[in-house]
């Protein structure tokens, strides 16, 4: 199993260096000049060739990307060239290992913009995977129970209707009915726990993180429920009712647990895919997540910042294949390696 | 005296949206302690169905089961659910074929045979096991406490169909319904398992039912044979007299497919041409007929137009069967039996 980690966890390193580097060539191989978005609306063709220099990117783009992945490795210093940092000592920027490199349109480091909007996407995945997963996976079991009765389809007809309606939708109503109108719970803001408890945390993702939830949640209760029936028709489903077992343990016991094993890869990748996809959710409560960091990167032709994005969540999806493969083994005794 | 087992015009129907599936249509037997009854017939023919409704298995919501079930008097149709199911693999217990894919892949082979006794005992998870390796010494399965804690599927196909008997056999029950318990396995193991099954029925003195298409089978373990064709029994009657004067052409049809290695090897194998019908619409007349060689010997037409009843045998008492022939018996031993094994035509 340890090898076996590892292995995975060096082929996902080989990916994500791939990956750089088609970030990297793609970049350049649009007709944008990043040195002209990076220097402003005014520019002297003297200032662009100086913040060319200042990023580096006179140099070939091969050389930008190996200096970049030194800066993943050791760290580096902005402006890149020697020259210009010796000229004012004060204007130098420390980029520590793992240095994503330096975003020109937010005058800061990408660490330092993914530090600051990370905590948010997490928590903002966290509370709505909790949600979904607990909501879908109750209802899934109540309707493959229910099966065929007016329980059944008035929960698979409302998580249709769930999953028709768009993120925007569903999140507007929340904020302006619930919070604004209604005044259910106050105006969703996103309080770290380290200056509001966990309270004030979790009532800040309340109403972002139901809105994600309620669009996941269809999938996960029809998933459910397809899973849920079809083990019962399982030879060892009638084993364990031959046995004379009740019913609640046959389902709990021996039918959940063999129908949940596959959400567990599913919900792995759709938590990975929303730590930077929850941009209309983001968007639409202010919360400044890497989704929304990712979205304005694009807008401003923001190099640095994408590139970093694109790696981290590359390696949150990695991670995510390799923790569901792991859990797997634990699952389902069949899979256990050695 | 009523027997131990008595099953009275068993009906197992099926609704469909295409009409009634009449998986096991007016079936009836008796069965003592100790005794072994054999159910044999093609896939399909509702073995496995009448047997599930003895267990009380299927779904109120899918099937209709009706008639009478009397396990000691009680008739298990008519009590509640919650009773049914104390009864079930206590005082009823049942053992699949394919035991891959009757056993839980996620727990281990103990953890499966030691539920099968924590329902029915109020006892600790350790007592359970305990109990568990107990029985898994008791059907033969070497090292049973080091095993206890295997899965499923590091179980060899023997091994998993012997820890499906321990699971059956955990709560002492008088009535075992073995379904197909050989199918899956080889020879020898076969050989091994049906012995296995012998003993400890002999130990419990349990009543047993074994479900099968193999005549084999059945010879080396049933005292009593009913053959099921299309839902109905169309022969039944003690073992010997169903091998050695079957009065049912599907019955010969039945005998004609087994292979006889130490007998006359020139015999032919005769497989039953066509397919079992449409237990959705069945052929008119005798279910058979539209594969009976035989059907033409009945002067009138009777086969394609009438069901024959269920009426004794033309030799024995107790020998039942559903077949519109007069001379049953001649027919097999001038045309039958001379295909299949020249060398006992001979000998009578």
């Amino acid at each position: 199993m340890f090898a076996y980690v590892i292995r995975r966890l060096f082929i996902g390193a080989i990916l994500l260096l791939v990956m750089s580097l088609v970030t990297f060539v793609l970049f350049f191989a649009s007709p944008v000049d990043p040195g002209r978005y990076a220097c402003g609306k005014n520019c002297s063709p003297a200032q662009i060739k100086q913040t060319n220099k200042a990023l580096g990117y006179d140099k070939p783009v091969i050389e930008q990307w190996t200096d970049f992945l030194r800066g993943v490795v050791v760290g580096r210093e902005y402006p890149d060239d020697p020259e210009l940092r010796a000229a004012a000592p004060q204007l130098v920027t420390e980029c520590p290992a793992p240095c994503l490199g330096y975003s020109v349109v937010n005058t800061s480091t990408v660490n330092a913009e993914i530090k600051e909007a990370f905590p948010i996407s997490l928590s903002l995945a966290l509370a709505a995977l909790l949600m979904w997963v607990s909501g879908g996976v109750l209802f899934g079991v109540i309707a493959a129970v229910r099966k065929g009765t007016i329980i059944d389809r008035g929960i698979v007809a409302l998580s249709l209707v769930f999953y028709a309606f768009p993120a925007f939708f569903i999140g507007i109503f929340l904020l302006k009915f619930v919070a604004i109108k209604w005044e259910l719970v106050p105006p969703p803001t996103y309080t770290p726990i380290a200056e509001g408890g966990i309270g004030l945390w979790l009532q800040g993702l309340l109403l972002p993180g139901l809105t994600l939830a309620l669009l996941y949640m269809a999938g996960y209760v029809r998933m459910t429920r397809a899973f849920v029936l079809e083990s019962m028709t399982e030879d060892y489903i009638r084993t364990a009712r031959a046995k004379g077992l009740k019913s609640r343990r046959v389902l709990v016991k021996h039918s959940m647990r063999a129908a949940l094993t596959p959400l567990v890869t599913l919900v792995g990748l759709d938590f990975a895919g929303l730590m930077g996809g929850a941009i209309i959710t983001e968007t639409v409560f202010n919360y400044n997540g890497l989704g929304k960091l990712a979205v304005e990167a694009n807008q401003t032709y923001d190099l640095p910042t994408i590139i970093g994005l694109v790696l981290l969540l590359g390696t949150f999806v990695i991670i995510a294949n390799i923790i569901v493969d792991v859990l797997y083994a634990v699952i389902d005794p069949r899979v256990r390696v050695g | 005296m009523s027997s131990f087992l008595s099953v009275r015009d068993l009906k197992v129907h099926f609704p469909t949206v295409d009409g009634i599936v009449k998986a096991t249509d007016g079936l009836s037997f008796d069965l003592e302690r100790g005794e072994t009854l054999g159910i044999v017939g093609e896939s399909g023919s509702g073995k496995s169905v009448s047997s599930s409704a003895i267990l009380g298995l299927h779904r109120k919501t899918s099937a209709v089961v009706s008639g009478e079930i009397l396990l000691e008097g009680t008739d298990l149709l008519k009590i509640s659910d919650e009773d049914m199911r104390r009864r079930r693999g206590k005082e009823v217990a049942m053992i699949f074929q394919d035991p891959l894919s009757a056993m839980h892949p996620y727990y281990t082979v103990g953890n499966q045979i030691g539920e099968a006794y924590r329902v029915h005992h109020d006892v600790s998870k350790k007592a359970a096991r305990a109990r568990a390796v107990e029985m898994l010494d008791r059907v033969g399965i070497p090292q049973p406490d080091r095993r206890v804690d295997d899965y499923p599927h590091q179980f060899s196909g023997g091994m998993r169909q012997r820890a499906m008997i321990a699971m059956g056999l955990i709560n002492n029950p008088s009535l075992l319904i073995a379904d197909e318990p050989t199918t899956a396995l080889d020879v020898t193991v076969q050989a091994q398992i049906l012995d296995l099954l012998q003993d400890l029925q002999r130990e419990f003195e349990s009543a047993v039912i074994i479900i099968t298409h193999d005549l084999g089978v059945v010879a080396e373990m049933a005292d009593d044979v009913l053959v099921m064709y299309a839902g109905r029994c169309v022969e039944y009657g003690t073992t010997k007299e169903i091998l050695t004067h079957p009065e049912m052409p599907y019955t010969w049809g039945l005998l004609s497919s087994v292979p006889d290695v130490l007998g006359d090897t020139s015999a032919q194998l005769v497989p039953i041409p066509g397919n079992p019908p449409s237990l959705l619409s069945p052929p008119p007349g005798c279910m058979f007929h539209p594969r009976c060689a035989h059907r033409d010997k009945v002067p009138g037409d009777l086969c394609r137009t009438v069901l024959p009843d269920l009426v004794p045998g033309t030799r024995t008492e107790g020998h039942l069967k559903r077949c519109h022939l007069t001379d049953p018996d001649a027919v097999y031993e001038r045309e039958v039996l001379p295909e299949i094994a020249p060398d006992l035509v001979e000998e009578r």
